[in-house]
């Protein structure tokens, strides 16, 4: 009645063990994979995206100046030395948190500061650098937001160092901590007043 | 003596609920508002079926930037309304889909892409799966060839079943 247990050739076992420990390193693999996962989540920029941009000419770009509409600015007028572009909106709260930070390193006069006005009111954003104070040298108003696409800019905050070729050099997205300055704006921006 | 103050205590109770559901009812404006002012007030207008059809179909094949997981059709995010707005002007300018997704990849990345480029960078995303199976076939191979190499054990006849 009962069928003897089927009796497993030493050949046979070997290829077993073989499979076995084959499927046992996949697993240890997929485990990696979602520990890594796992620590990936936890970075604050997750979502942000690299940018194509790094290492490549700064768009051509002509927009009017927020303080005075009548006077436009292009990217030959910044030509010449490096400068920190930061992308910003009075409709963005992101913005206010990181603006002490900003405004810690504009005292510092080490680079020049300039202020990408992102699909704003102009009496807003104006209101909003009263309430919070302005520490751009200068800054430009992109109303409708078809500027920023060359920039491939895709929300507010965003920051962008180009150096004095006009190459950009580093961006960072979302808010820019203390952290950020010194570890990554501060070595590219010397690295980028060393190649010029 | 009781009865008033319950009546009170349930008065309380209510002003406190009232107050909860006030609370509620400006935070939902508060959410509206803030929803209102991120979509776009001006829809796009199409010039006849066939760019529609043309433009939807484009528009599922690009990733929406600031929702990671949508297409460019399906997120209501401001810069989806915007790269939506400048694809459909792209398009009128005469631009082909690939000369289309190659301008928002110089701007944007690769990542715009739901189909990425076959590049060498992305030879594991395309082949991977493919070659996964073509080793699971191979070793399933193996395994059958070495067990049909085995002597088979003859029938028993007096088996029954």
């Amino acid at each position: 009645m009962n069928t003897p247990p089927p009796v497993v050739p030493e050949k046979s076992r070997g290829a077993l063990v073989f499979a076995a420990v084959i499927i046992g390193l996949f697993f240890v693999g997929l485990m990696f994979l979602l520990a890594y996962g796992v620590k990936q989540s936890g970075r604050a920029d997750r979502e942000s995206l690299p940018s194509p941009l790094i290492g490549k000419p700064a768009p051509a770009f002509d927009l009017p100046v927020l303080h005075d509409p009548k006077v436009r600015i292009s990217n030959k007028d910044l030509a010449g030395a490096p400068y920190v572009m930061n992308v910003w909106g009075s409709w963005c709260p992101e913005c206010r948190v990181e603006h002490p930070v900003l405004t810690k390193f504009a005292l510092t006069k080490r680079v020049r500061f300039i202020g990408y006005n992102l699909k704003d009111e102009r009496s807003e954003a104006l209101r909003w650098l009263e309430q919070f104070g302005n520490p751009y040298v200068l800054v430009i108003a992109d109303e409708d937001g078809r500027a920023a696409i060359d920039w491939g800019i895709y929300g507010a905050p965003e920051t962008f160092l180009v150096d004095g070729l006009g190459i950009v050099r580093w961006k960072h997205v979302g808010a820019v901590t203390d952290e950020i300055l010194a570890n990554e704006l501060i070595p590219a921006l010397e690295k980028a007043e060393g190649k010029r | 003596m009781s009865t008033p103050l319950r009546t009170r205590m349930r008065g309380g109770w209510s002003a406190r609920a009232v107050s909860l559901v006030g609370l509620l009812l400006a935070g939902l404006l508060l959410a509206g508002t803030v929803l209102a002012q991120a979509s776009d007030p001006t829809p796009l207008v199409f010039r006849d079926d066939a760019e529609e059809a043309r433009f939807h179909q484009l528009t599922t094949e690009l990733r929406c930037v600031m929702c990671q997981n949508q297409s460019l059709a399906d997120s209501n995010a401001q810069i989806a309304h915007d790269l939506r707005r400048e694809v459909l002007d792209l398009m009128r300018q005469g631009k082909n889909n690939a000369q289309i997704k190659q301008f928002l990849v110089e701007r944007y990345g690769e990542f715009v892409l739901y189909k990425p480029d076959v590049a060498p960078g992305t030879w594991l995303l395309w082949f991977g799966p493919a070659a996964l199976v073509l080793i699971g076939g191979v070793v399933v191979v193996l395994i059958v060839r070495r067990r049909s190499a085995r002597e088979v054990p003859p029938a028993n006849d007096e088996q029954e079943w």
